[in-house]
């Protein structure tokens, strides 16, 4: 086993956990043949407990890799395990939070139960399932809507709710699709606190797709850019800034602004 | 005053024909008169007998009704979920879906014999197909992202079926059903009309041929207002569900 270390392992600090998530030279081509090249060779460990914003310009095939993370989709080559094991079909450990909520939440079922429908599909019994809903609707502040159906609330309800049906899948991951995309500024603001409080108190690994570069930095341990045609992955970041954030004095931050020039050039570039 | 108004032309006509038939200046034997044909059908509904009839009917259309139903919504859905299955069997049913189901009623009688067996089985071919053709097209119809947070949730074909889909496809199918029912009545009626010696189209040609006109009358208003009832209540139903699904746009 002398040969046995790639450079990855090497760079990675002593002592670390294996990557929750790792994406090994994944490659997609639809149509054809010869079909056309969505993502191309795209290699990166999503670490534990981190959260990892993956940002883009429309068409980088950004909702796409996240797919492939999620197993909705294979992948044409390459290779995506989780904890270890190869990524093949859709799982209860890897939350998907869609960005159209309107359409992934059930329209026929109220609040309490659109977030049941994990515990029921998880076969938790039926006792401990009110408790749960109860715990979870708190969390997100959504007690007062328990029993409305999701067409009665804002876009920003209802996004909690699929973050809290989610979250009652005691997923390992989240894998989020540009969740704040369709809402407004004040609420998307609202919502990037509340989700960074989640994920520090859950411990939670996060993979959040995003097309807004100030969002990803804000959000983000960690920031991978994506250029398009084919998606690829052009450049990766260290946030380094600390926790809490702030809405304001972190995007005042030099250092914010500083990651934030250096993306908006690479974006511009493509 | 204005919902009364309709009311008038009925009214009008009934007391005309009466007074028609009174004066001895309407003879037509086939036209009895409305003073009998009230009094033939109070004492059908007193002793019963309209009412035994009825309840055969009805039997036997919503047993019809019922194997259509499960029979149509299970195939709807594996038809509707599988683009090669509907490809497959697409044509098949297209073939069969025309035929008039009674056109069926001297074959299911060599099967089944005289008897609730063989109405039910006339009354399921010809309701399957709305029912059918009402849940594929819904199934088809429904939001792909739904069947991934089935499929995100690892949910099991029964539970995503019985979870997902059937809701989602409730309101479309339900109109299926409505078609379907109101369908169920004209074949079970057609088929006691035609061969089957029970139920109120069996006492229509009793009446007939027993020429108690009066009688015949009588219970093709019972007939009629069958069918006013099965609608009401049909519409009921499907505004139940229609309220249910504007809740939840």
């Amino acid at each position: 086993m002398a040969h046995g270390h790639s450079a990855q392992d090497l760079m990675r600090p002593a002592g670390s956990a294996q990557p929750a998530m790792s994406v090994r030279e994944v490659s997609l081509t639809l149509g054809g043949p010869p079909g056309r090249l969505i993502l191309d060779a795209i290699s990166f460990d999503v670490r534990q407990g981190e959260f990892l914003s993956i940002v883009g310009p429309s068409g980088c095939g950004k909702t796409t890799l996240l797919r492939l993370m999620a197993g909705l989709m294979p992948p044409t080559s390459g290779e995506i395990t989780f904890e270890g094991a190869p990524v093949r079909r859709p799982s209860l450990s890897r939350a998907i939070v869609f960005q159209d909520y309107t359409n992934a939440l059930l329209p026929w079922r109220t609040v309490s139960a659109n977030i049941a429908l994990s515990l029921e599909a998880r076969g938790v019994a039926r006792a401990e399932r009110d408790d749960r809903v109860a715990a979870l609707l708190k969390k997100m502040g959504l007690q007062h809507a328990a029993a409305q159906f999701p067409g009665q609330l804002s876009g920003g309800m209802q996004q909690r709710v699929q973050i809290a049906r989610c979250l009652a899948q005691q997923p390992r991951i989240m894998l989020m699709d540009e969740p704040f995309g369709a809402l407004d500024a004040i609420t998307r603001q609202g919502l990037q606190d509340e989700l960074m409080a989640l994920a520090a108190d859950e411990k939670m690994t996060v993979a959040f797709i995003t097309h807004d570069l100030e969002e990803a930095i804000y959000l983000g341990d960690r920031v991978f850019v994506l250029a398009a045609n084919p998606g690829r992955v052009v450049e990766e970041i260290e946030v380094g800034l600390e926790r809490p954030r702030h809405q304001l004095l972190t995007r005042e931050d030099p250092r914010f602004l500083k990651h934030r020039h250096r993306l908006f050039g690479l974006l511009q570039g493509h | 005053m204005g919902k009364l108004r309709g009311l008038i032309p009925p009214f009008l006509l009934v007391a005309l024909w009466e007074a028609a038939a009174a004066t001895g200046w309407l003879t037509l034997e086939s036209l009895s008169r409305p003073s009998h044909i009230l009094i033939a059908g109070a004492r059908a509904l007193m002793e019963g007998s309209i009412l035994v009839a009825t309840w055969q009917t009805i039997e036997a259309a919503a047993l019809g009704l019922l194997i259509a139903v499960a029979a149509g919504v299970l195939s709807g859905v594996l038809i509707g979920l599988s683009r090669p299955l509907a490809r497959t069997v697409g044509p098949t049913i297209e073939g069969l879906r025309p035929i008039p189901a009674v056109a069926f009623i001297p074959l299911a009688l060599l099967y089944f014999g005289y008897g609730l067996p063989m109405e039910g089985a006339v009354v399921a071919y010809g309701c399957v197909w709305p029912v059918l053709v009402a849940t594929a097209s819904a199934v088809r119809g429904i939001e792909p992202r739904l069947l991934e947070v089935a499929a995100a949730l690892e949910m099991s074909f029964a539970a995503k079926v019985w979870k997902i889909i059937l809701p989602a496809a409730m309101a479309r199918i339900n109109l299926g059903v409505r078609v379907a029912a109101g369908f169920a009545l004209v074949v079970a009626v057609t088929v006691e009309i035609v061969v089957n010696p029970r139920g109120l189209g069996y006492s229509l040609i009793l009446a007939q041929q027993s020429l108690r006109v009066d009688l015949m009358y009588a219970q093709l208003i019972w007939l009629s207002f069958l069918g006013f009832v099965l609608n009401l209540a049909l519409g009921r139903i499907g505004r139940a569900s229609g309220a249910s699904e504007r809740a939840a746009q």
